[in-house]
């Protein structure tokens, strides 16, 4: 399941699809990025993120699909959000089911990683001394290298 | 006819989300380093912001080289490294 919304998510009503009926898999792990007060030495307030829609699904199913081609996974939750967002807000589920930990460990980082470098979303911080793009990291791009 | 989408800092810096280009008017190949260069000569302006080398292409949703050749009806899109997540 892969999501782009303007809305919240329920991580508790997350973790229940992956984990109910789906006895083969023993493990699930799940990720939530939240909105930080402080980015690249800036105090942020709030930030508004924004994505390019016909590529953003394409890409984050292309993730996921490699993600499920590396590892053997079963169930695969991907949501994030957009527009306007708080200062500890949600912007991004990812869970995985597995049979074992480590798979669910690693694809769940792997599609995290992944999301990072490729897909199209861009944030728009709002911080004290105003409003400001943030700026793509090196070590985003050398985390999706690792893999 | 072609269409360009502009998103993030770059859609601001150029204040234009959207325009369309004629295939024809992109000369002496159809490459998105060809359109780029065409799109400077019509809005000089967007000179500096477009020729920043950090700016990604995506033709019809999937990132490509500035070599890359456009076809009649294709969707380009220029934008900055992504910041998601």
């Amino acid at each position: 399941m892969i999501c782009v919304q303007t809305q919240d998510f329920d991580v508790a009503e997350q973790y229940a699809l992956l984990s109910q009926g789906n006895s083969q898999d023993g493990a699930v792990v799940c990720f939530v990025g939240l909105v930080r007060e402080f980015n690249q030495d800036h105090t942020v307030t709030g930030l508004h993120l924004e994505h390019y829609p016909a590529m953003t699904e394409k890409v984050l199913h292309a993730i996921v699909s490699a993600a499920k081609t590396r590892w053997e996974l079963g169930k695969v939750h991907v949501i994030h959000r957009v527009g306007d967002l708080h200062l500890s807000d949600q912007i991004v589920f990812v869970g995985v089911t597995s049979p074992h930990r480590e798979a669910a460990f690693a694809a769940n980082q792997f599609i995290m990683d992944l999301l990072k470098q490729q897909a199209p979303f861009w944030k728009k911080e709002l911080t004290t001394k105003g409003p400001r793009w943030v700026q793509a990291e090196a070590k985003d791009q050398k985390s999706a290298l690792h893999w | 006819m072609i269409t360009v989408l502009v998103f993030g800092q770059l859609k601001e810096q150029l204040n234009c989300p959207k325009l369309c280009v004629e295939l024809d008017a992109i000369a002496p190949t159809n490459t998105l380093n060809n359109l780029l260069i065409l799109l400077q000569q019509q809005y000089p302006e967007w000179a500096d912001h477009l020729q920043n080398n950090v700016i990604l292409s995506a033709v019809n949703q999937s990132i490509v080289s500035t070599e890359h050749l456009i076809a009649d009806g294709d969707e380009v899109a220029f934008f900055p490294p992504v910041t998601g997540g």
